[in-house]
């Protein structure tokens, strides 16, 4: 049943993506919790159709890591359970793709 | 013309528009549809108990087999989840949170569900007591299956089903209202199904 309900962190990025103007699946967060690194692309998502929010769990200590609710005109973002969040601003990416057409 | 009579029929049964059991908004369903913010808890009934704490003198607890011998009750409710679904005439038994708090001297107005895996839940104490709340352990004369909250989950029918709160543990007694797991986050602090009180503002 567990599985039925559980998405990949790919899920996060599409919730997360309608809030941060990046791409998100490549961005890290850290467990307030356990303290793990990983990326979003590799969290727990519970997010099963008719549900009330997306829940961003913590693949190492299934903490809560972010809650992202969209109701009312409003997005809602909680993220106690995450230490911080490393965002690549896509800058990197654009001088690699630089380099490599020199 | 005919075609035109046909069609509405069809609508109107499907639709249930003068079912006076179907909240706003709200449609019926015959499934009994899994909602879950995390993974299903497994604590084995040896190591289950239930507990009162917060504005009491004593905080109270009982395990799963003392839990158990309390007086438990058939209960038969219709519920409603703020995703739309409604069920009618849901089957359960358990203890009625009337009968937990029997003894209780407390100057609480508030209470908050506390479950396994970290949900809470906030409601009057006035929407647990009088014969309005359950702590259910038993649905269609069966334990209540874990994916449904089992062992023991919290039973509000006459608010949005989120405030039934699964896997639940105790109720902690607060002077000050507290909003939980999706009432701290845009959904309605209260929750009446009857006016539509999924979202802030509504």
């Amino acid at each position: 049943m567990d599985e039925q309900l559980k998405l990949d962190g790919n899920a996060a990025a599409g919730s997360l993506g309608e809030v941060f103007p990046f791409e998100m699946t490549m961005a890290e967060v850290v467990c307030d919790h356990c303290a793990s690194e990983n990326f979003v692309g590799a969290l727990m998502v519970y997010q099963p159709p008719m549900t009330l929010g997306t829940v961003v769990r913590c693949p190492g200590c299934d903490n809560v890591l972010m809650r992202v609710v969209h109701n009312s005109g409003h997005y809602w973002l909680e993220m106690r359970g995450a230490r911080h969040l490393r965002i690549p601003d896509g800058s990197s990416v654009a001088a690699g793709e630089a380099a490599a057409e020199e | 013309m005919v075609e035109g009579f046909i069609s509405r029929g069809f609508r109107g049964r499907r639709r249930q528009p003068n079912n006076a059991q179907l909240p706003p908004g709200q449609y019926e369903t015959k499934g009994f549809p899994v909602l879950s913010a995390g993974p299903t808890p497994h604590v084995p009934l040896s190591e289950w108990d239930f507990t009162l704490v917060g504005e009491i003198d004593e905080a109270k607890r009982w395990s799963w087999e003392e839990f158990q011998a309390l007086p438990s009750e058939e209960i038969t409710k219709d519920i409603h989840c703020v995703t739309k679904w409604s069920k009618f005439g849901t089957r359960w038994g358990g203890v009625s949170v009337d009968t937990l708090l029997g003894n209780v001297e407390t100057s609480a107005a508030y209470v908050t569900a506390f479950c396994d895996g970290g949900y809470t839940t906030n409601l009057p104490l006035e929407d647990v007591t009088g014969g309005k709340a359950w702590v259910a352990y038993a649905y269609d004369g069966e334990p209540l299956e874990p994916a449904h909250g089992g062992p023991a989950r919290l039973l509000v029918p006459h608010l949005y089903f989120w405030k039934s709160a699964k896997w639940v543990r105790g109720l902690s007694l607060l002077s000050h209202d507290e909003p939980g797991f999706w009432e701290s986050l845009g959904y309605h602090n209260y929750g009446d199904p009857w006016r539509e009180q999924r979202y802030q503002g509504d």
